[in-house]
């Protein structure tokens, strides 16, 4: 069952009051790939990955995780969500809790892992992100690339089968992008399935192994990232970035 | 400072000579400030005492656990807990509503008179009412705490597979609490001072003793001796409750004092 893939989706409708958001997406991502979705704000982007981490009902269509129903209303949705990882735009780090407590909080409560593990686990990534000196540290005294570096090693330390990565740098200064890339492209080397929303194009192109256009809600396009940004096949995703 | 200490000191004299020169000041003295009653009541009132801070730990205790409760019932979703919901909220309508002491007589003289409960001292039935009316106040305070943590709290950890529970304990509420902490803190001074009210039910707290020994001599000194007692314990939490909202203020101003 090599070839089965981590993401499955199926025909995806999404409806905020009777306006469509998504209109019939399937995608597949498979194991130790990065897809990246690429496309305008309000195109749907959030809403796919908040769907798959059931953070959204859906109105149609069906998410498979490693062949698992999980639209299934009757899937257990803290089980579903504790298989998926999500980093978000806005860090959303817990501010009354430690770097470190932020980090082993889902192992420990979540996974059952004892709180000496969790922290080993934890420092050992901590400490590859140049963050060691920062354990006992409250995240507002963070900057905003350390933050988001730390929301992504939350995000990772309980192997996710599946991380989503929501526009993880839009809200950083631009010198800050580059440190919560870099780590992106270590998790890639080290084998993580990854989808992620981006207006990153130079990063998409580089670390990404599908890139995938969505337009108001449709999927229009996907292909390898030399096929979708040097020749692009459909004329929406040549008018969308051009504007790169 | 040379001119604050100068000021405060001519606004003393001013005061202290105002009071001794009226013409019952030697009456009032007589039977407020009495040194040697004071002394000998100081024991008596010191027992008493102890007693109100017995209900006041109770008290706390039990008001934490039952605001916690009720302000949790109230942000609950969904329709299936709308009686809860009604509730909690009726709860917490009325007894913001009646006065602390018509709710003493009725819990204190009333649930006794039913002859459910074993013989319970009056301090216990104190204890309770004391818990009911300020975790109607804590629990709105609590509520609108919770009410102020960002959504994306929520979110970032049900994302990471916390139970809706686990959310509320480990995310919402301390963060929550963490907002409203000089309120809280506010809550628990004035909480500290209604505890003298369990008098009222025949309870012999400080207050309840005082009158005792003021009725023996005829002298009202060990009611000022109660009184001062009430500052000196409250004083430290009233310093306290004074430094939260001072960290506070500045933590919400950092970048603009303006």
């Amino acid at each position: 069952m090599t070839d089965q893939p981590v993401l499955r989706i199926t025909n995806l409708h999404k409806n905020f009051d009777g306006v469509p958001v998504l209109r019939g997406i399937d995608l597949d991502v498979h194991q130790h790939r990065v897809v990246a979705l690429i496309g305008a704000s309000g195109s749907g982007k959030s809403t796919l990955l908040k769907s798959i981490n059931l953070l959204e009902r859906i109105d149609d269509g069906q998410i498979f995780l490693k062949g698992e129903d999980i639209s299934d209303p009757r899937v257990n949705v803290d089980k579903t969500r504790a298989r998926i990882g999500v980093v978000f735009q806005q860090f959303n780090l817990f501010p009354h809790l430690t770097v470190l407590d932020n980090v082993t909080l889902a192992s420990r409560k979540v996974h059952g892992v004892p709180r000496d593990q969790a922290e080993e686990t934890a420092v050992e990534w901590l400490e590859r992100i140049g963050m060691r000196d920062k354990l006992r540290t409250y995240p507002d005294r963070l900057s905003g690339g350390q933050q988001q570096r730390v929301a992504i090693v939350r995000a990772i330390t309980s192997n996710p089968e599946l991380l989503l990565l929501d526009e993880i740098t839009s809200a950083l200064d631009p010198q800050l992008v580059g440190e919560v890339l870099d780590l992106v492209s270590e998790l890639k080397t080290g084998g993580s399935t990854i989808l992620m929303a981006t207006h990153e194009m130079t990063f998409a192109r580089k670390v990404a192994d599908t890139v995938v256009f969505l337009k108001d809600g449709v999927l229009i396009e996907q292909g390898p990232p030399e096929q979708i940004f040097d020749h692009p096949q459909h004329p929406e995703t040549r008018d969308y970035l051009s504007r790169y | 400072m040379l001119i604050s200490a100068a000021s405060t000191i001519a606004l003393a004299a001013v005061l202290w000579l105002t009071v001794i020169n009226t013409h019952g000041w030697a009456e009032v003295q007589r039977s407020f400030f009495d040194p040697k009653i004071a002394w000998a009541s100081l024991p008596t009132l010191l027992l008493g005492l102890w007693l109100n801070v017995q209900v006041l730990f109770f008290a706390v205790i039990g008001v934490a656990i039952f605001a916690t409760l009720i302000a949790v019932v109230r942000t609950l979703r969904g329709a299936v807990f709308f009686p809860l919901r009604f509730l909690a909220a009726a709860y917490t309508d009325l007894f913001r509503g009646i006065p602390v002491i018509i709710v003493l007589y009725l819990i204190g003289f009333g649930i006794p008179g039913l002859g459910l409960f074993p013989r319970l001292p009056p301090e216990f039935w104190g204890t309770i009412a004391l818990i009911l009316t300020y975790s109607a106040y804590v629990s709105e305070v609590l509520r609108a705490g919770m009410e102020a943590v960002h959504p994306s709290q929520r979110l970032a950890a049900r994302s990471l597979g916390l139970s809706h529970a686990q959310t509320l304990r480990m995310i919402v509420l301390p963060q929550g609490v963490r907002k409203v902490g000089p309120a809280l803190m506010n809550d628990f001074v004035s909480m500290q001072k209604d505890v003298g009210l369990v008098s009222v039910l025949g309870a012999v707290d400080v207050v309840r003793s005082a009158g005792i020994i003021e009725s023996t001599y005829a002298n009202f000194t060990p009611y000022v001796v109660a009184g001062l007692l009430f500052v000196l314990i409250s004083w430290p939490f009233i310093r306290v409750a004074d430094w939260l909202s001072a960290r506070a203020q500045r933590r919400e101003q950092i970048g603009g004092t303006v």
